[in-house]
């Protein structure tokens, strides 16, 4: 069951080889059995989901489904989910039910997917390893001791060790690319404004993108093409038809043109990440793509520019969470202060309280030029490298991460090293480009998986997705799961 | 010492649309507590705005109605402070590229001079909603019904100079957005309500005093009020060695007296930028077009035309065009009567002071359009004396006749109000009272003429007011001599 | 670059954040080194630079004015910690 696509899986259940209701149970069955150490799920949805297995059935039998129909699904617990816990990962909605459903949930629900539960990620998708969750940190499924990433670490855990088929993320500076390459999965950032926002609690408004992991880039794209396209709740969603991602996976790739900035190969750079990098390279060549150096000169501004934009947005984002009308009110405030400042003070985790003070102090007044203004003028810079190299080059490749998943706790005390593995990730956010991460092997170090990054002009989400497969297609690297996990099924 | 104010104001005009300016819920007034704030409105998880069209429309009249440039790329902000009324914890408005920029309005000063203010810019930005202080075992009561409501905020320059002017502004302006039908002009109801910004210098000096804000004041009496008594209360200090502190402050009408709020002033660092969820508002050349194809016409022209057009004088043309409504009235009748001038002193006369005293807009007026012209044909046309005509007024606004320009005739022709006209009946009627008061007829003959008056008084009363006074005059002269 | 504890108090209490007094010197350590970091941006010349608001080069959208919204009044307050008589209740707001 665990190894088979999503249109294996479709096949499966229109020829009746089993019910929405047993696959459901089925891998309601694996977050039993194995999450319980990996802690990828904040809340299983049980209930739910064989609700929807049900409905899903009966879709079946009349004859009305569609190709998702059946397939059960995670999402990252920042979408809403009407009548169901959406917490944040944060003490501050420890008990917020949402009274409506985002867009991508609603979208996804309407293609007849019965929600399994909401998954583990860094508290308000701040954070690059999984361990600023108010519900513990989540572990890599390859090795316990290690971080899956983050933020969307949970939705990563739980695809990467097949307790859900496909699984919702988001990505503002990397937090799908990331957890993807940290766990050996597939994952896609889609451009800014193609997939709706609605119902996803922001983090960094201007940054943020939902996105999906699979095991596939063909998975991918089914569900992809499903959560995107124009949403009037979202005035920064795109009007712009969503193209058939599916149908252009086979399309060949000879003669694309493959820019690798020289600057995501520099120092920092882990040489056993680099080697997996370039031998899928020699892969790509061997497809038939062509090979351009190109540069992209402001990359090392990237972090100080996305570490002003993103704690500042989200200093003012997070202001709603007040303990006025839902969430975490403190005990006994004393006046209305008290209120405030406790229950935002106990509700918010560390690293949430770091990034709204440095946006707060950012944003505050004498400093705005110095650093806000400053920060979107670098904004540019970087946008516009990528236009300059996408005149010349079809898609960019190079590593998501400088290197594979590293211990637990051994960059909680040190905020700036966990920044900075965000470097080639969060470039593109700033610019909004899709971007994916695609298993390539393996460390020689320490036997983690690597991901590469394939970034994409926007909205070319099925051209990245087509260049994913076609490496897919001649590499099994995606099929390699955690034995511990998988092992006999 | 001499001293001189300075004042500018800042108002809040909510804008007349159906539904907020981010969001699709409802924006009547008065309902039940929270039952017209919808996620959005209640800055729940995950929602987003989306702006409505009309508040954007409706900014741009105003823009073009003071003559000022509308922002083609004008830009939301977020206005960060923390408040229980105020969801989000930001006010989503605009800062550095609002929708209207430097604008005019024209006030008329006591002497007549006219005094141009400038009118900084005006942008549009989402309402709070409201805190009830109503005990709720000590605590406060949050209704959200009004968050999210469009607010047009009108900035003016510091040009006024005295509290008269202030209102002057304020009252030119609040009948500006009504005439343009982009606000209900219902000061008790807060859609219309005003921050003044007061200092004082001494006289000749250039630079100026240290301001106070005077907060939401909602009505012109106690703008007036609030700045005269801060006016005095700035100069006391000066006056007496002391410093005026920049700072918010109440005014508390019942006291009479404005108050210092600093629980307000602690953080007001509200550190503003760009709205990442709303993208700029482009202007187009064709939205322009469109608002200025619909723009009323205002009320200076206005003023202008009804000189022109109906030959009135300024304090007649200055009054009909106080509202649009009364113009509007005004210029239905005399259209449709074609006597301007009667209709003129009609409105502003008999129909003004029975609004007055029943406290009714015009548009609630019991004597419609219609009815006042039904009325005003049967005085043109002599039928009824302007005096019987206050009677058959009078009868029309208690509700009788019916609502149409036939109500006039029905009440002159149940009451028997026609006017004598028939000179052989005016003439026996005089001939009585020549022949009943001879020692008065002597006394006009021998060159007494202001007996003249005692006899049309008579001949007036006999006919029961309905003689035709002209016809009287004439043929009393005639018989007298 | 660096903040002081007394900045560090301040910004807390402009994001309305309690902190614990024994914590204030290490967010005070944390945002110095974050604010270091971010001031290598200094090194780039950006005078002529159009600042990015936005990863679009697009317009806002608008919407009809429609009311569009019926009262959920009972399902939205029902996350809120105290509420009365349909109203949120927060401790007394002193003007
Ligand atoms: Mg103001
Ligand atoms: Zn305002």
């Amino acid at each position: 069951m665990i190894t088979k696509s999503l249109t294996e899986l479709s096949t499966s259940l229109k020829a009746g080889d089993f019910s929405s209701v047993e696959l459901t149970q089925f891998y309601l069955d694996r977050i039993a059995k194995y999450d319980g150490e990996l802690n990828s799920f904040i809340t299983v949805t049980e209930e739910q989901a064989l609700a929807g297995a049900k409905a899903a059935d009966e879709q079946i039998a009349a004859g009305t489904a569609g190709a998702l129909t059946g397939i059960p699904m995670a999402h990252k617990d920042l979408f809403c989910t009407d009548g169901v816990r959406t917490s944040c990962a944060s003490k501050m909605l420890g008990n917020f039910i949402a009274p409506y459903n985002a867009t991508v949930v609603e979208k996804l629900n309407a293609a007849g997917m019965p929600m399994l539960g909401k998954t583990n990620m860094d508290e308000f998708a701040m954070g690059s390893s999984n361990e600023n969750s108010y519900y513990g940190a989540v572990k890599n499924p390859w090795d316990l001791e290690r971080v899956p990433g983050g933020s969307s670490g949970g939705s990563a855990v739980a695809v990467a060790a097949r307790l859900a088929p496909v699984a919702t993320g988001t990505d503002t500076g990397g937090s799908i690319r990331q957890p993807a390459s940290l766990t050996g999965i597939t994952g896609i950032k889609p451009t800014y404004g193609r997939v709706s926002r609605f119902g996803m609690i922001a983090y960094a408004s201007s940054l943020d993108q939902g996105g999906i992991f699979g095991t596939s880039a063909s998975d991918c794209a089914m569900v992809l093409e499903t959560m995107s396209g124009f949403d009037p709740k979202d005035s920064t969603s795109v009007e712009r038809d969503v193209p058939n991602m599916s149908a252009s996976l086979n399309d060949s790739i000879k003669g694309l043109k493959i820019g690798l900035p020289k600057e995501f190969f520099g120092e920092g750079l882990d040489s056993s990440v680099a080697e997996v990098v370039n031998d899928a390279i020699e892969e790509y060549k061997k497809l038939g793509a062509e090979i351009v150096e190109i540069s992209l000169p402001n990359t090392h501004l990237a972090i100080p520019s996305y570490y002003v934009i993103a704690p500042a947005e989200a200093s003012s984002n997070l202001s709603r969470f007040d303990g006025v009308r839902y969430g975490y009110r403190c005990e006994a405030p004393v006046d209305l202060t008290d209120m405030y400042m406790r229950s935002r003070g106990e509700g918010f985790g560390t690293e949430v309280k770091r990034r709204i003070m440095t946006g707060t102090y950012a944003l505050s007044a004498g400093y705005y030029d110095a650093y806000y203004l400053k920060a979107q003028k670098i904004r540019r810079l970087i946008s516009d490298d990528f236009k300059k190299a996408f005149e010349k080059v079809d898609v960019i490749m190079g590593p998501v991460a400088p290197e594979t998943a590293f211990k637990l706790g051994e960059k909680t005390d040190d905020p700036i090293s966990m920044y900075l593995a965000d470097i080639y990730t969060l470039s593109l956010n700033l610019a909004g480009l899709t971007g994916m991460s695609v298993p390539a092997g393996f460390s020689k170090n320490n036997k983690m998986p690597v991901g590469l990054q394939i970034i994409g002009n926007y909205f070319e989400e099925a051209k990245l997705l087509n260049v994913a497969h076609q490496y897919q297609q001649v590499t099994d690297w995606h099929k390699q799961a955690p034995s511990a996990y998988t092992g006999g099924e | 010492m001499e001293w001189e104010t300075v004042i500018g104001l800042e108002i809040h005009a909510q804008l007349s649309t159906n539904s907020k300016l981010f969001s699709g819920s409802s924006t009547e007034y008065g309902q039940e507590p929270n039952t017209q704030a919808n996620i959005v409105d209640l800055a729940m998880p995950g929602v987003l705005p989306v702006l409505n069209t009309e508040a954007v429309r409706m900014a741009a009249m105003f823009g073009l109605a003071i003559g000022a440039p509308i922002g083609r790329g004008n830009v939301f902000a977020r206005k960060n402070y923390f408040y229980p009324d105020l969801p989000q914890g930001y006010q989503i408005s605009q800062f550095d590229k609002p929708i209207v920029e430097l604008g005019h309005m024209d006030i008329t000063l006591e002497n007549g001079e006219t005094k141009r203010i400038g009118v900084t810019r005006a942008h549009l930005e989402q309402d709070a909603g409201k805190s009830l202080h109503e005990d709720f075992a000590g605590m406060t009561g949050i209704d959200l019904n009004r968050s999210g409501t469009p607010l047009l905020e009108i900035v003016s320059e510091p040009d006024m100079s005295s509290a008269k002017e202030a209102v002057a502004y304020m009252k030119k302006i609040h009948e500006l957005v009504q005439y343009l039908g982009i606000n209900d002009g219902n000061l008790a109801e807060g859609s219309f309500r005003c921050d003044a910004n007061v200092s004082v210098r001494p006289k000749g000096q250039k630079e100026l005093g240290t301001r106070a804000e005077l907060k939401n004041i909602n009505s012109f009496k106690f703008v007036e009020r609030a700045i005269n008594i801060e006016i005095e209360r700035q100069i006391d200090i000066i006056e007496d060695g002391g410093a005026v502190v920049q700072e918010t402050r109440l005014y508390d009408p019942d006291k009479n007296e404005t108050r210092s709020m600093r629980s307000k002033e602690e953080a007001n660092d509200y550190r503003y930028f760009p709205c990442p969820d709303l993208l700029p508002i482009e202007i187009t050349d064709e939205f322009l077009t469109a608002v200025k194809a619909i723009l009323p016409e205002l009320p200076a022209a206005k003023f202008e035309r009804f000189m022109n057009e109906y030959d009135l004088s300024d304090y007649d043309a200055g009054v009909l065009t106080a509202s649009r409504e009364t113009a509007d009235y005004f210029e239905s009748v005399a259209k449709a009567c074609g006597e301007p001038k009667l209709t003129a002193n009609w409105v502003t006369g008999e129909l003004s002071s029975h609004l007055n005293n029943d406290s009714l807009e015009i548009t609630d007026s019991p004597v419609n359009a219609e009815m006042l012209t039904g009325l005003i044909k049967r005085i043109a046309d002599k039928t009824i004396s302007g005096k019987i005509a206050k009677e058959v007024f009078q009868a029309l606004w208690a509700g009788e006749g019916s609502k149409d320009e036939s109500a006039a005739d029905k009440v002159i022709e149940s009451k028997g109000l026609k006017q004598i006209t028939d000179s052989g009946a005016i003439e026996a009627l005089i001939d009585e009272i020549m022949a009943n008061n001879e020692g008065q007829v002597e006394q006009y003959r021998s060159g007494k003429e202001k007996v003249f008056g005692f006899f049309v008084g008579q001949v007036m009363k006999a006919s029961q007011g309905k003689a035709n006074p002209a016809q009287v005059n004439e043929l009393l002269k005639k018989k007298l001599s | 670059m660096s903040l002081s504890p007394d900045e560090v108090k301040s910004i807390a209490f402009l994001a309305r954040l309690s902190i614990q007094e024994e914590n204030i010197e290490q967010y005070s350590q944390d945002l110095s080194n974050i604010f270091g970091l971010v001031e290598q941006m200094n090194a780039a010349n950006v005078d002529q630079i159009e600042p990015m608001a936005h990863p679009q080069d697009a317009m806002q959208r608008l919407r009809d004015d429609v009311v569009t919204e019926e009262n959920q009044r009972e399902k939205l307050m029902s996350n809120a910690p105290l509420t009365e008589a349909g109203l949120f209740l927060v401790p007394k707001v002193l003007d």
